[in-house]
């Protein structure tokens, strides 16, 4: 590890006093998949003559047990706002203060002072979005916005639903559906959860991810599902709608960040400083249907998405949303054996 | 003054030592890429897991207590972690299952292929090597696409009148099922194929000869000569079976945990790389004790064959 950061130390005073102004080279991001923009990438190719690689990843979890090891030779990761404390904390990323960058005033302010980093002082949105339910209308009419769509699912729905296997979000919902804080300790709360979640997973029929083309093909009805990914589905089949649960759902926010040991920092401030230009901003948002937190790029992006249900919440639901949090590892712990308890 | 027999002794040990020197390479590689990560994953699992992740290095017994008992989070009281039972108990019943499909399915098709003329069984071993081709995640997606209520079969079973509505077999047992068999069905018929490739016909003939039926013959000649395959095919289903994950996870839906998914939790959200190694090393040691028997086994039914 030292030596690597070394060598990245050396790379970067080499860099800074032959005063490169446009760095050539290569750019290794690594990110969810389905979630990079390529021709956010191409552009950013051509503009910096830098060659960039994409690798994917399918989970928070995933990325930092990978990172954690050593070794990997990426430069850039998108973590979860609820992770980004972890990250920070095991020093992971790299101090490379985007707020000092020159576009970082597009940054809606709404996401410059976040808990998770204060200040941006590591980090830059890339995309931030809700956790709802997606439901196909044409088999139930009534009522969407409402995590009972899972969790007390009418007759309609009933062995048609599918949960994505993501334990953080699944509790999140499901606490704020018997009434409880997230993130929370409290026994009794998590009792009426699990209940809820072992009564209710026997209508359920299966938990799975990638599920745009299962809802659109009609294995599904229903599922739980992020506000981006739904409106994909409503593309595919119109009559695939966005619930937002009034019981009360988690907002999360993808940020990227340069990795300690990057091997080319200079490449990945460029990004950095990239993505948070507002027409960049938009071909990111193009793609993936998630909004950005850049402002101003609205202007670039198609008009149907800048008034779509899934993005611009309804405002009676708007203030149901509570940002999902890093929970305590005890209480991860006591959600990991509920999770277990209900797979079993 | 040496003697012939000192002569031939050092010549023996001479021997040995070569033969010992000219296997160095394989025992280091098998000590490093096999024995080696087994050994980081026992020591894992005798460590405390880190707050999010990783291991801390402090000793501690509780993620292997974790695999059979559990403390219930609500009342407190200390009892057999039913839930990894349960997992380990699915896992271990769908193997079984599936090798049992596979011998039904893949015996008749090793019978085949051994009694085509010689020129062409070349040929179809060939063609039940194809799937190999392409990779595991791509074929589970492809049966997906296969079974799904608006896939090719259901589609089918409307037009032709069988069914009005789409069957649901998608994210049901019999899903994992076709699934799973489809998957490891060439690993039944190659060892299959190839006792039968050895097996003498002409006992087969002299069995009609001597007035048996259909039925004896398959029982008492064919069956008892291609045991060793048998044995060897279900081994070979079996031991993958135990640890699958993306047939389960893809074709049933996931609702229900198979081993492989629990390991996969600790690692991951789960956040409990102790209880994960020790998770694993548990269904290594069943893995070892399905061996064993199977050592046993075909010893016994060697001796009794000659």
């Amino acid at each position: 590890m030292k030596h690597r950061l070394t060598i990245a130390a050396i790379t970067a005073a080499l860099l800074a006093t032959t005063g490169l102004a446009r760095a050539e080279g290569e750019l290794n991001l690594f990110n969810w998949g389905n979630y990079t923009a390529p021709e956010m990438i191409k552009k950013f190719e051509e503009t910096y003559k830098v060659k960039v690689t994409v690798t994917d990843y399918d989970s928070n979890d995933t990325a930092l047990g990978k990172i954690r090891q050593g070794g990997h030779g990426y430069d850039i990761v998108v973590p979860s706002a609820s992770y980004v404390p972890i990250w920070i904390s095991e020093g992971l990323l790299l101090e490379s203060n985007p707020n000092q960058m020159e576009n970082f005033k597009n940054v809606d302010p709404r996401w410059v002072d976040v808990p998770f980093d204060p200040g941006r002082k590591y980090t830059v949105p890339w995309q931030w979005g809700t956790t709802g339910v997606s439901v196909d209308t044409s088999v139930y009419k009534g009522d969407i916005n409402t995590s009972a769509i899972f969790l007390d699912p009418p007759p309609e729905l009933a062995g048609k639903i599918n949960v994505v296997p993501e334990m953080a979000d699944v509790m999140h919902l499901a606490i704020r559906y018997v009434g409880g804080e997230p993130c929370t300790g409290d026994l009794e709360v998590l009792k009426k959860v699990r209940d809820k979640l072992v009564e209710a997973k026997t209508k359920w029929i299966s938990m799975n991810y990638g599920n745009i083309e299962a809802m659109a093909k009609g294995d599904y009805a229903a599922t739980v599902n992020w506000n981006g990914s739904s409106m994909r589905m409503r593309k595919e089949k119109a009559a695939i709608h966005y619930g937002y649960p009034k019981e009360g759902y988690p907002i999360w926010m993808d940020n990227a960040a340069i990795l300690k040991d990057a091997k080319n920092v200079e490449n990945a401030k460029l990004f950095l400083n990239f993505i948070m230009d507002p027409e960049n901003a938009a071909l990111i948002s193009g793609f993936a249907k998630y909004g950005n937190g850049i402002m101003g790029s609205e202007k670039f992006m198609d008009p149907e998405m800048t008034s779509a249900p899934e993005i611009v919440a309804p405002p009676e639901f708007a203030d149901k949303g509570a940002f999902m949090l890093t929970c305590a590892p005890e209480v991860q712990a006591l959600y990991t054996k509920i999770w277990t308890e209900i797979q079993k | 003054m040496t003697t012939a027999a000192e002569i031939a002794a050092r010549a023996e040990r001479e021997d040995i030592r070569k033969r010992w020197l000219l296997s160095t390479p394989a025992l280091v590689i098998i000590f490093l890429a096999g024995i080696g990560p087994l050994l980081v994953v026992v020591l894992y699992s005798f460590l405390t897991p880190g707050p999010y992740g990783d291991v801390k290095w402090e000793f501690s017994t509780d993620a292997w207590i974790g695999v059979f008992l559990q403390r219930d989070m609500f009342d407190d009281t200390l009892g057999i972690a039913d839930a990894h039972l349960s997992i380990f108990l699915r896992s271990v019943r769908l193997s079984f299952a599936t090798t049992i499909l596979t011998l039904i399915f893949g015996f008749p098709t090793a019978y085949f292929i051994a009694t085509r003329p010689e020129r062409t069984q070349a040929l179809w071993l060939f063609v039940i090597t194809i799937p190999f081709w392409t990779n595991l995640l791509i074929r589970t997606f492809a049966v997906q696409e296969v079974i799904r209520n608006e896939g090719i079969l259901n589609n089918a079973l409307i037009w032709l009148g069988i069914t009005s509505t789409p069957i649901q077999i998608l994210y049901t047992d019999w899903a994992i099922g076709i699934g799973m068999v489809y998957v490891y069905l060439p690993l039944m018929v190659l060892p299959l194929y190839a006792s039968m490739e050895k097996l003498d016909f002409r006992l087969v003939e002299a069995g009609y000869d001597l007035y048996a039926t259909r039925f004896q013959v398959l029982r008492r000649i064919i069956i008892p000569l291609v045991k060793p395959g048998i044995i060897a095919g279900s081994i070979l289903v079996f031991i993958p079976s135990l640890g699958a994950y993306v047939t389960p996870r893809v074709l049933g839906g996931g609702r229900q945990m198979m081993l492989g998914n629990l390991i996969e939790l600790q690692f991951g959200a789960g956040r409990n790389w102790p209880l994960g190694a020790a998770l694993a090393l548990t269904l290594t040691v069943i893995v070892t004790v399905a061996l064993l028997f199977y050592v046993r086994y075909a010893a016994q039914s060697e001796q009794r064959h000659g």
